[in-house]
């Protein structure tokens, strides 16, 4: 019976090919937009993620309570214990401890008096020993000159600073800020490369310098602001996150004591709390958007198609088909043209979004001006999420207009049904 | 008996009063039989018929068919009453486009759960008996009306009901096609002892018929055996 109504649907274009068009479109775009959703919103996620929170973030609970001050005063220390030890705990994750910092940027001249001055933010990071880090954070893609640091001492400045103050590649430079005892600090670094993200506020005043002249320039011997956790999965899975996060801080003991340690997850930091959930409900939202608008087009069609149909609905009927039956085999013909055309769809879908993953959309040129922190190439992801969300409209949207389509079969006597075959 | 029409009243509601289509009736169908309902138009033959083949309820009265009382069978009930016993032709053929016409003739089966080698051998038969071997893979659209017809009678007799209920079989066909396939109902009825009974206008058929049920203004006129 069952390949006896798949023949029909396939031969009868009439009834197919509108609904499988209908259904393959709304969820090629229902696919589409969920990885591109996820893209983008995941990529805004991410920068974030790599530039400051990690997907989870280790810290002291004093440092935690004025993070955006980076009080390094409160920083980790026995960092050469701590990390092992976080390695060995969760090694699903990747680890990487960065000292943030503000400070002044001063530019000696030949006598060593200052020639310019600027303030800066920065960031030490571990460049020398791995590309690790410069990898995860696409420092590649920012680089506008000079290469990244090869050896001790060598600073990497954003562009606009490095213009501003007059620099050529291989000059020096002292960073003046305070060091982890509240003592002064001066240090001298050679700049080696300038970066250009295309964010005002980093363009401003921006350095990176690998972690271990950092510890050397704030008197930061083993220590670290942060130590940032990346999962395995490449991506900022939220609940996993989560868990995480709470089964760490249920193993600290001394929770009062300022030193004590607190593990973050991205979505209670930075404001992200929001955004996350934004980005998970958008999918929802756009699988009940289109199972709503799929099921009025096909339950249009189905009743057009219907009309047409009730010649063969008496003829069944009389051949021995009760209501229910026939029924039935509407909502059986419906779930096929949905699976057809959901395959068709999801096909679709997951070529353009593969396309929109691979090349991405550059609104690199719309954001100049904005200090949105933001990836400024628009790209799709595709999870697993995406190989099935287009099933769910798909089929429902089919199911729900042959529902509705089909009451019309109850509403009729048999007799008169039946007798549609007579004219 | 296979049929006992006994104090049959059919009325339908127009409006707020109600039309009586059927008055009384009291008839009765044996085995084998060739029966035709003959009559004016709105004489109430397809009414009559279409309560036979349980495909509309009495009013009033009692109509038993192979046993069962078709006013108080629940639809599914009615409904097995006819995938299981009953074949219908239409004046229109009924034919469903899509399939072919070996599909066409399968599908009572189909309903019957018929395994598919069963299927294949009654479908060859029947389509033999109405001389349609060589339209097998053929369309409904390729088809003649004489053929679209017979495709009809053969759908009605794959799976050899014992009753089989024809509504104007020949009104759209011309007078060869029509004695073509009288002839083809006849045979049938006498081999497989199948009743049939038609509703009917058609000098034709009223040539081939055994038994004449003639009906006016829904009350049997005259009833006579030829
Ligand atoms: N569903 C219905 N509602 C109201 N009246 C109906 C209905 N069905 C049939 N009738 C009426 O009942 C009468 C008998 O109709 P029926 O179709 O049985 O006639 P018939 O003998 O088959 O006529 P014809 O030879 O034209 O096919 C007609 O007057 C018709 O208008
Ligand atoms: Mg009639």
């Amino acid at each position: 019976m069952i390949r006896f109504l798949l023949k029909g649907i396939l031969r009868d274009r009439s009834r197919s090919l509108l609904p499988i068009i209908v259904v393959s479109l709304g969820v090629m775009i229902t696919v589409f937009l969920q990885a591109y959703m996820d893209g983008v919103l995941g990529d805004s996620i991410e920068w974030t993620a790599q530039f400051t929170t990690g997907h989870v973030k280790v810290m002291t609970r004093a440092y935690q309570e004025n993070m955006s001050q980076t009080p390094n005063d409160y920083a980790l220390t026995d960092v050469d214990i701590l990390q092992p030890q976080l390695e060995k705990d969760y090694p699903g994750l990747s680890w990487a401890p960065r000292i943030q910092f503000g400070g002044l940027l001063d530019v000696p001249d030949e006598n060593g008096l200052t020639r310019a001055q600027g303030n800066v933010k920065g960031m030490g990071l571990e460049l020398l020993n791995s590309s690790e880090e410069i990898e995860r954070m696409h420092l590649n893609d920012y680089l506008s000159s000079g290469d990244f640091p090869k050896q001790a001492g060598e600073v990497l400045l954003s562009r606009e600073l490095f213009n501003q103050m007059g620099l050529t590649l291989g000059d020096e430079v002292t960073l003046i800020s305070s060091g982890m005892w509240g003592d002064m600090a001066m240090y001298n670094f050679k700049v080696c490369g300038t970066l250009q993200f295309g964010i005002n506020s980093l363009d401003r005043g921006f350095m990176i310098a690998d972690i271990e002249d950092l510890r050397l320039a704030l008197n930061m011997e083993n220590s670290a602001s942060e130590i940032l956790g990346f999962l395995k999965e490449g991506y900022y899975i939220n609940k996993e996150a989560q868990n995480l996060s709470g089964s760490f801080n249920q193993k600290q003991t001394k929770t009062q004591d300022k030193f004590s340690l607190l593990m973050l997850p991205l979505s209670d930091m930075n404001g992200m709390q929001f955004f996350v959930a934004y980005a998970q409900q958008m999918q929802y939202l756009i699988v009940l958007v289109f199972v709503m608008a799929m099921s009025l087009v096909l339950w249009n069609a189905g009743l057009l198609g219907g009309l047409r149909r009730y010649g063969e609905f008496g003829l069944r009927l009389a051949i021995g088909e009760n209501k229910h039956e026939l029924y039935r085999s509407l909502m059986g013909e419906a779930v096929m043209i949905g699976l057809l055309g959901s395959i068709i769809g999801v096909a679709f879908g997951l070529l353009f979004s593969w396309l929109m993953q691979k090349y991405g959309l550059d609104i690199g040129d719309m954001l100049k001006d904005s200090t949105i922190m933001m990836p400024t190439v628009m790209r799709a992801r595709i999870t697993s999420t995406t190989y099935y969300i287009g099933f769910l409209p798909g089929i429902l949207s089919t199911l729900i207009g042959a529902m509705l389509s089909g009451i019309g079969i109850y509403k009729r006597q048999t007799a008169s049904l039946f007798k549609e075959l007579e004219n | 008996m296979i049929v006992e029409v006994k104090h049959l009243t059919k009325k339908f509601p127009v409006g707020k009063a109600y039309f009586t289509a059927l008055k009384d009736l009291n008839l009765s169908f044996a085995e084998a039989e060739f029966t035709g309902l003959v009559g004016p138009s709105g004489s109430g033959k397809t009414t009559l018929l279409n309560i036979i083949g349980s495909l509309d309820v009495p009013s009033e009265g009692e109509v038993i068919v192979l046993g069962k009382s078709v006013g108080r069978l629940s639809p599914p009930e009615a409904a097995l009453l006819r995938k299981q016993e009953l074949g219908f032709i239409f004046q229109n053929y009924n034919l469903l486009p899509v399939y072919t016409v070996f599909e066409n003739v399968e599908f009572p089966l189909l309903l019957l759960d018929m395994p598919a080698r069963e299927r294949k051998k009654r479908v060859l038969e029947s389509l033999s008996w109405l001389g349609l071997s060589d339209k097998v893979n053929s369309r409904p659209a390729q088809l003649s009306g004489g053929e679209c017809q017979r495709v009809a009678i053969a759908r009605a007799m794959v799976k050899r009901p014992r009753l089989v209920l024809a509504d104007e079989p020949t009104a759209n066909l011309d007078s060869v096609n029509s004695h073509n396939i009288l002839q083809a109902m006849l045979k049938l009825n006498q081999e497989l002892k199948t009743s049939f009974i038609f509703a009917t206008h058609d000098e034709k058929v009223i040539g081939y018929l055994k038994r004449i049920i003639q009906l006016e203004d829904g009350r049997v006129a005259e009833d006579r055996l030829v």
